[in-house]
């Protein structure tokens, strides 16, 4: 018999052993993103003022209409169902203007993704501008990276409750500013302004400032990256967007690797070393707090100011810049088989280099004839196409049109001298804000003659109506044809409208119906 | 429990479930799933205190917020009246041509009208006032008594031969079968027949000029165009309130039909009524 301790002890724990378990939630780790400075920030400080520029000012642009509709630029007026552009006016059934807008902004993605990557999430996504827009304040009141590290690490004290408080209060001025602006594309912001300080304006205005306050301070201040990580589809769709010849940020370990904080050491040893000196620049400056240097990664964003830092880093080195650059799948590729002597060994950056130092001539570059590929072109051409197509559209609309509802019970009508009367409810669209005369002829069915309800006139083949401005004129008319005129029991004809101070007219074929009778 | 029973791959208890070698695993519920499940319940509870809810004998548990959907309709109907406050007192105080010479008004009326027609009128005249045999076709120029607006309203008012009425409009053609000849009313059948166009013998129809002399034009006028202060109709149009062909005449002759219509005033009211009458008077065939 065996002694305890001569049982075999074996190596063996379990996989969910209490001692190594995870919680299934990750708790977020905060991101301190230190402020980058380079041609790509001033590119994004840049798009921000032109954004912002644009969605602030926006509502307080106003555009000469005439005396019978708004006078502001762009004014989405839902009560009374117009959609004003500057010198469009879209009546609700024109929707399809908005709805190819829209297909045209999702084929420009495809066109623009295609070609230089997520370029929307880095520039111009409200949720990239906002969360810059925060953290400059941040920036401003707490410090960079470090002071706010330590701020966050130290414990409460009078200093660090006052920052905190004056952050959060400055946050929440620019996300009640931001609620606030949207509102007034809604209704005439000048109006409204006073409305909404005086406590006047319709409760569905405070609604929308406070729900949009709510998502700004939540997304902008204190969601920030986890938004674009775990809520927003677009980083998943995206791949498909993508292919070999697409730019995106890319960390080139061709050049870079093996990394190595102690360079000369390494050299002197005889060993290779990369041009990355592994100070972590690149991830500092991330506000996505990811490592560009992992690779692509659906968290990277493409803002760039990896790129800005390690330039940076690179130029007191004296290096070239572009370790971490935009570049292309299949350059990258190329680039890494020049490196590895086509995979037959790990990074050596001497491959691609020459004697001198000087970068090998083999290496790809990228050119710009890369972005004009079949994808491109056929994500250009639709987006074109739709984009000519709104405009023909546009500049050939009707601004004068008539719909024709026949009375359908009864059909029709005998009257005592035997003659035949169809009821018709004719409604004329006055397109424009302006008030106009309208005539409305019949076109074909011989004999007939219209009279109009609550118009006194006698009965004719045409009347002329006043059509008030930027309305919908309805009219009930009555078509009544001879009985020795009537053909067969279901005639067709027109009714023409015209405009006889500019020319415009529509027209609306209607059926005359009889009853079935030998004649 | 000693005969637990925990799954070998994830170390984690089992419910003793098992179906077809697949066992439950007993996991815990998520904490904020659980806590949602509370606040559900008390909010359940909180919400049965405020609305109405228990079923007890007789009713329900009123709430101590004292909802009800009825006075919910109650205020929406009281806010509509409110809103057409303005239209209802003109349609009052004007009259029935004032009303239909007003655009504004007219609509408002032809609104309320046509509802009214729908709850009332439809049963005899029709959904589209078109009629029937034996009930006029209100679309149609061809009135018994009288197609203005004032007319209408009157003929609504006081409706046609309701015994109830004291103003109703009252008229009865006599039963010419006991006054004249079986041929006779062939005659005069016929003679009414060719009034309106409709080829007839013509051996028939002089001797019925003749009938027709001696005995209808008292009311329906020497020229068979009717008289509509007694509802006689006219005779020479191509409308028949019974049928336009000569057995169907010669049928209304010998033992003329009726038709009653009740008075409307005390059921409707007078601006029901004139609204009744603005829309019948829209529908095409005013005069």
């Amino acid at each position: 018999m065996l002694d305890n301790t001569q049982v075999e002890r074996l190596e063996a724990e379990a996989v969910n052993s209490a001692k190594i378990r995870q919680p299934l939630y990750a708790p977020r780790k905060k991101i301190f993103p230190k402020r980058a400075s380079g041609s790509f920030r001033s590119f994004k400080w840049l798009v921000m003022a032109i954004t912002l520029g644009i969605y602030y000012l926006t509502p307080w642009l106003r555009w000469d209409r005439g005396p019978f509709a708004p006078d502001q630029a762009v004014l989405i007026d839902l009560a009374n169902r117009r959609f004003y552009f500057f010198f469009i006016e879209i009546w609700p059934q024109e929707f399809y203007y908005v709805a190819g807008l829209l297909v045209m902004a999702g084929i420009g993605l495809f066109l623009i993704t295609s070609t230089v990557g997520r370029a929307w999430c880095g520039y111009t996504c409200p949720q990239t501008v906002w969360v810059d827009l925060f953290l400059v304040v941040e920036r401003a009141i707490e410090g960079d990276r470090n002071a706010r590290m330590k701020l966050d690490a130290g414990p409460w004290t009078a200093r660090k409750l006052a920052l905190r408080v004056s952050k959060h209060a400055i946050w929440l001025i620019i996300a009640v500013a931001t609620g606030g602006a949207w509102i007034f594309y809604f209704a005439d912001a000048p109006t409204l302004i006073g409305e909404v300080f005086t406590g006047t304006a319709a409760p569905v205005a405070y609604i929308t400032i406070a729900v949009l306050t709510a998502t700004t301070y939540t997304f902008g201040g204190l969601m920030r990256e986890q938004v674009c990580t775990y809520m927003c589809p677009w980083p998943r769709i995206q791949a498909a967007m993508l292919d070999e010849n697409s730019l995106t940020v890319t960390y080139n370990d061709w050049r870079g690797e093996p990394r190595s904080r102690h360079a000369k050491k390494v050299q002197a040893a005889g060993q290779p070393v990369g041009d990355c000196v592994d100070c972590n620049a690149c991830v500092a400056v991330c506000p996505m707090g990811i490592d560009i240097r992992d690779g692509q990664q659906l968290e990277c964003i493409t803002c760039a100011l990896c790129i800005d830092a390690c330039d940076s880093v690179m130029d007191k080195l004296g290096k070239e810049r572009g370790l971490i650059s935009y570049a292309t799948l299949s350059d990258y590729n190329a680039n890494m088989a020049v490196a590895t002597a086509g995979g037959s060994c790990s990074v050596n950056p001497s491959l691609v280099r020459t004697d001198g130092g000087a970068f090998s001539d083999k290496l790809a570059h990228f050119h710009l004839r890369k972005i004009f590929r079949l994808r491109t072109f056929i994500y250009m051409g639709a987006w074109s196409a739709i984009g000519l197509a709104l405009v023909y559209s546009l500049l050939t609309r009707d601004r004068l049109e008539v719909n024709v509802l026949h009375d359908r019970n009864p059909q029709f009508v005998t009257l005592s001298d035997g003659s035949i009367r169809n009821g018709y409810t004719v409604k004329l669209l006055n397109m424009i804000p302006e008030p106009r005369t309208i005539v409305v002829t019949m076109q074909g069915l011989q004999g007939a003659e219209m009279s109009v309800v609550g118009v006194d006139l006698p009965a004719d083949r045409s009347f002329a109506v006043a059509a008030e401005p930027d309305r919908l004129k309805t009219l009930k008319v009555f078509v009544r044809q001879p009985a020795d005129q009537v053909g067969s029991a279901t005639q067709t004809f027109k009714f023409r409208v015209e405009d006889k101070a500019s020319f415009e007219t529509d027209e609306y074929t209607a059926t005359f119906n009889a009853p079935e009778i030998a004649r | 429990m000693s005969n637990e029973h925990i799954d070998e791959v994830s170390g984690v208890a089992t419910t003793g479930h098992e179906w077809d070698g697949i066992r439950e695993l007993n996991n815990p519920l998520p904490r904020w799933w659980v806590w949602t499940f509370y606040i559900t319940i008390v909010w359940a509870i909180g919400y049965t205190i405020a609305y109405p809810a228990w079923p007890m004998l007789t009713s329900a548990t009123k709430g101590v917020l004292g909802y009800s959907s009825r006075n919910d309709v109650k205020t929406e109907l009281a806010a509509a009246e409110v809103a057409k406050a303005k239209y209802a007192a003109a349609v009052q105080s004007k009259t029935v041509s004032e009303i239909a010479g007003d655009d504004a008004l007219r609509e408002f009326a032809v609104a309320a009208g046509s509802a009214a027609y729908k709850v009332n009128c439809v049963q005899c005249h029709a959904s589209g006032a078109q009629g029937s045999q034996g009930f006029p076709n209100l679309n149609d120029d061809d009135w018994l008594w009288g197609g203005t607006a004032e007319q209408i309203q009157q003929t609504i008012t006081h409706g046609i031969r309701f015994a109830s009425a004291p103003d109703t409009r009252l008229s009865e053609m006599p039963a010419f079968g006991e006054i004249i000849t079986g041929d006779q009313i062939a005659q005069v059948s016929a003679y009414v027949a060719s009034l309106s166009g409709q080829v007839q013998n013509a051996s028939l129809v002089e001797p019925g000029a003749q009938v027709f002399a001696e005995n209808c034009v008292a009311c329906h006028a020497d020229n068979a165009k009717g008289n509509k202060e007694l509802g006689a109709p006219d005779l020479t149009d191509a409308i028949w309130l019974y049928g336009s062909n000569e057995t169907a005449i010669a049928a209304q002759i010998r033992a003329p039909k009726h038709g009653v219509m009740p008075a409307w005033v005390e059921r409707l009211g007078e601006t029901k009524v004139k609204e009744l009458a603005v829309y019948i008077h829209s529908l095409g065939g005013g005069e």
